[in-house]
């Protein structure tokens, strides 16, 4: 009998504002430590938290995007442990009423279909501080530069059944906060931090025991940590033992994961409404006014892009990964706007698979939109082929020189003379007497092999439109 | 001199007649010769005192006067100050210097205030009788074997011996008033939300009030005026709070149509029956100037000490989890592992009262307890403010005892918390309902002060000011002073 995994995700994704949460200092990533503080986030006695709206604003847009419900008046609460690198002794957080609740994301599934999974609710909280213990002897250091960034924690429904569906979800949750803009979503600056509630049963049973496994900081270790926990917690139960509550860490040298701690060691937060903050309240105007505000969002874009521009859905979606992907492809097709599947497949094969190959960013490519639409005019004007084209492309990457520069350079621009193609095939036929034979006695496959032998002797200048239609024409005898 | 009001000095300033200087320099003099007798005061730095004095004179001699030029105020040590220590009277914070002032400090500085030093207060503010101060108890001016109220005792015994015309103290649950009444001075606690709490050491958030402690009625309105507003760096300081002329709201002079509410749970068995004898006479007082008297009833009272005794641990519980020896304040020596350091430095830091309290929030917050407790202790919070709101339908004021009981004799109660607790009956639902509450001399029992407590409705502190003006011109008690410390009993 087959086992059914159950996972739940919760992510904590650090809002990027420019100051924090609850005080006026800088939450810039990267700081001397403990340069990035004042006495409020500092915890220091009689300071008090003043809210950043902008943390608020975009935890609603956010909460719009996943099509959730926004509730117009939540609450803070403290939730209280000790930590040194927790300086007031608790987290302002949201408990009992958050200021987001109850949305969905939907991921494709392998049949082409698609697979709705809910989102409980977002609150928001205040980052704590880093403590640091590696390379020191016998004492720990902390930094306070953290403490008080807004984050928002996003709890999804138990309803992913695979670790693949818990990386669908979480790529396509990290698609969509980089799209609105609302948090770098950098997982090595911990950015985008996730915790996965993991369970196994037997179908149509009710769920198991569930463990939370932490400390899990990329996609791939999320996915290795998943398949972990479900194989660990199987075996368990198939050699007859029960599935403790627990959290575990996971450790992506060992690919392990070891307990941190049991149920009956978990913390009693000891939640309670936050009496320095009144409750908050936003209008209705104001979430509309953001609704208003929110960007495209990329199942739209993917959408447009497939009607507007005839793309795939491959191509398109290649194409909205990023929004600066797609702005990058928009602005192509502006500047080449002939032909918008011709700038699909050069900036999707040619350019990206070229910056993938040398480990960079579109942001980082050294060729332009602008200059990339120069070479494509190129092709469009029958100045180049299509394969001398790509020797072109091979040489922007690499030089600044213009692109009708290195097309003269390489010597590359297309021959459309007929007189001067009737030569090179007339040199081809002579070269070729039995193959010219054979075409003639009714093997019109060999049409290919002419083709190839002209262009080949052109070396690839010649049009190929052009050779087409004059080899019909000489061949005909 | 030394027992004039802040507005007479202010007249003397005004006119020449004397300078900052020289007031300063007659209350350091008293304060050299009489704190130690009192323990009003747990920090004093002569030469600062006079430099902000020098400073306000030379002030005064190129400017118009500020509201409070020159005039000395002292502050309970709960205030954050950039000069000079803020402990809180706790060992956890021995020695404890804040890079910043409170937002009511800056407040007076910019009205021209001289800032006299830090006073005695219970630790954390948590008691009613300046006992649980790690610096020494603080004694009443009237009779030195006894307490001078709590928390905020050093404020109250500082005035009621004129070691300084003001103070200022906080209020979570009578802490200002409690101890007015004790020492026979006058003390307001203003509307939650209507002063900054920024730089005020937290004991309960959602309670904390500051104010002004005083000789006379007029005096707290004019400290009060100087440190109210809005600010935005404090949540719950209320950005379009009424505005009250507060000089022009001590002006009255009787009580014509005053509608004056005598709740019945605040007149009961057990009550000390001279105390509830001068709260009766003042009353009859007020008639005689025009006010009706009007028996109501606030019937969710006796819940009410409960209740704060549960929200104001819970949250305190959590306010005082900084104190962990991590970043500022004590630290145990020799930690051995992170454990032993919390632990150890927070059993060495507090005392067993503040202890009490942690314990006790930690406790009604924990899961499992917490609708039991604090859930329901907020709906008993509802309860007493729609008491009050309904009260307040038929009446312009409530006039009560501050206090059931005078001042009663140092370590007296200090081993039954219980019966401690009690002594702030009558006051703690003020701060549950958000309320201003003022308490004045009305007279003595057993030959110590007794208090006259003022309720209003929220934003009203005009109409408590006003019916406390009227009833202060009326009669004599605020010009009575203890005899032993050179005033006139």
């Amino acid at each position: 009998m087959s086992w059914e995994v159950v996972i739940g995700l919760e992510v904590h994704c650090q809002i990027n504002t420019d100051t924090k949460a609850f005080c006026g200092c800088s939450t810039e990533f990267g700081a001397e430590p403990n340069t990035q503080t004042c006495p409020v986030c500092l915890g220091m006695p009689g300071q008090l938290p003043v809210l950043n709206t902008v943390a608020v604003d975009k935890t609603i847009l956010t909460g719009l995007a996943i099509n959730a419900h926004i509730n117009l008046e939540s609450k803070f609460d403290r939730k209280n442990y000790f930590y040194p690198d927790l300086p007031k002794g608790y987290q302002i957080s949201q408990f009992a009423v958050p200021l987001v609740v109850g949305g969905y994301i939907d991921i494709p599934t392998k049949d082409g279909g698609e697979k709705r999974l809910g989102i409980t609710r977002i609150h928001m909280e205040e980052d704590a501080g880093k403590s640091m213990h590696e390379g020191l002897d016998a004492v720990s250091h902390i930094d306070l530069n953290r403490s008080g960034v807004p984050l928002m924690e996003i709890v999804s429904e138990p309803d992913m059944r695979s670790a693949d569906e818990a990386i669908a979800y979480l790529k396509q949750l990290h698609q969509l906060i980089r799209f609105l803009g609302v948090s770098g979503a950098d997982m090595e600056k911990g950015q985008f931090r996730c915790d996965a509630n993991i369970s196994v049963r037997r179908p149509g049973e009710p769920f198991g025991t569930r463990t939370e496994m932490k400390n899990m900081n990329s996609f791939r270790f999320i996915k290795q940590a998943i398949e972990f926990e479900v194989l660990r917690q199987i075996e368990i139960i198939e050699d007859g033992g029960e599935v403790v509550q627990e959290s575990r860490l996971w450790d992506s040298v060992k690919c392990e994961s070891r307990s941190m701690r049991s149920k009956e060691e978990a913390h009693d937060y000891r939640y309670f409404p936050e009496p320095d903050l009144p409750p908050l309240r936003v209008s209705q105007q104001e979430v509309d006014a953001i609704k208003a505000g929110m960007p495209e969002l990329p199942g739209q874009l993917r959408k447009r892009f497939e009607t507007e521009y005839g793309l795939s859905s491959y191509d398109a979606d290649v194409l909205t990964q990023t929004l600066e992907s797609a702005a990058w492809y928009e602005s192509l097709v502006a500047a080449h706007p002939a032909d918008p599947k011709r700038c699909a497949n050069w900036m999707a094969n040619e350019l990206l698979g070229r910056l993938n190959d040398a480990g960079k960013d579109l942001s980082e490519s050294p060729v332009s939109a602008a200059r990339l639409a120069e070479l494509l005019n190129r092709i469009g004007d029958n100045t180049i082929s299509g394969k001398a084209a790509k020797d072109v492309f091979d040489a922007m990457m690499e030089s600044t020189d213009s692109v009708d520069a290195i097309i003269e350079a390489k010597g590359l621009k297309q021959v459309s003379d007929s007189g001067a193609i009737d030569a090179i095939i007339l040199e081809v036929m002579a070269a070729n007497p039995a193959q010219v034979e054979g075409y003639r006695g009714g093997k019109d496959k060999l049409m290919g092999f002419f083709v190839g032998q002209v262009m080949k002797a052109s070396r690839g200048t010649a049009n190929p439109g052009m050779v087409n239609q004059r080899l019909l024409e000489l061949l005909k005898g | 001199m030394p027992f004039s009001s802040l507005s007479e000095i202010q007249n003397r300033l005004s006119s020449g007649e004397t300078t900052a200087v020289e007031v300063a320099r007659l209350y350091l003099d008293r304060i050299a010769s009489f704190n130690d007798e009192l323990n009003a005061f747990v920090h004093i730095d002569p030469a600062h005192v006079l430099a902000q004095a020098q400073a306000s004179d030379k002030y005064r001699s190129e400017h118009d006067a500020r509201p409070l030029e020159g005039l000395p105020i002292a502050v309970k040590d709960i205030f954050c100050t950039q000069d000079g220590p803020t402990q809180c009277c706790s060992n956890i914070l021995k020695d404890f210097h804040a890079p910043y002032d409170a937002e009511v400090i800056t407040k007076l500085k910019e009205a021209g205030a001289v800032l006299v030093g830090k006073t005695n207060m219970d630790e954390f503010a948590m008691g009613s009788s300046t006992e649980t101060s790690a610096f020494g108890v603080c004694r009443n001016p009237w009779d030195t074997e006894r307490i001078p109220g709590g928390s905020s005792g050093g404020s109250a015994a500082a005035v009621a011996a004129a070691l300084t015309p003001a103070a200022l103290g906080t209020d979570t649950g009578g802490s200002i008033r409690q101890p007015a009444a004790v020492t026979g001075i006058t003390g307001l606690k203003p509307t939650y939300g209507r002063v900054s709490r920024r730089g005020i050491i937290a004991f309960a958030s959602s309670l904390d009030q500051a104010g002004p402690m005083t000789r006379t009625v007029k005096d707290c309105a004019m400290i009060t005026g100087a440190i109210v507003g809005h600010d935005p760096r404090d949540a719950t300081s209320v950005a379009d709070a009424p505005a009250i002329d507060w000089l022009a709201a001590c002006e009255s002079r009787d009580m014509k149509g005053l509608k004056i509410g005598k709740p019945k749970e605040y007149f009961v068995d057990g009550m000390d029956a001279e105390v509830r004898a001068s709260v009766e006479a003042a009353l009859k007082k007020c008639e005689e100037l025009g006010a009706e008297i009007i028996d109501i009833s606030l019937p969710n009272t006796e819940h009410a000490v409960a209740a704060y005794y549960v929200i104001a641990p819970s949250e305190a519980s959590a306010n005082l989890s900084r104190y962990d020896g991590v970043r500022f304040g004590h630290r145990c020596d020799n930690p051995e592992d992170l454990l032993d350091m919390y632990t150890r430095s927070r059993d060495e830091g507090f005392g067993s009262e503040v202890k009490r309290r942690i314990l006790t929030g930690a406790f009604a917050l924990s899961s499992g307890y917490y609708d039991a407790y604090y859930l329901k202790a907020q709906q008993v919070r509802t309860l007493v403010q729609q008491d009050f709101t309904a009260a307040f339908e038929q009446v312009d004021v409530i006039a009560t005892p501050t206090s059931p009981i005078t001042a009663f004799k140092l370590g007296e109660k200090t081993d039954d918390p219980l019966t401690m607790y009690l002594s702030d009956i009558f006051t703690i639902a003020v701060n549950l309902a958000g309320l201003p509450g003022l308490s004045q001399p009305c007279g003595f029992a057993n030959n110590l002060p007794v208090g006259l407590q003022w309720i209003g409705p929220a934003w009203r502190e005009d109409s408590v000011l006003s019916a406390a003006a009227a009833y202060e011109a009326a009669t004599e008690w605020t010009t009575r002073s203890p005899a032993a410390f050179g005033g006139e009993s």
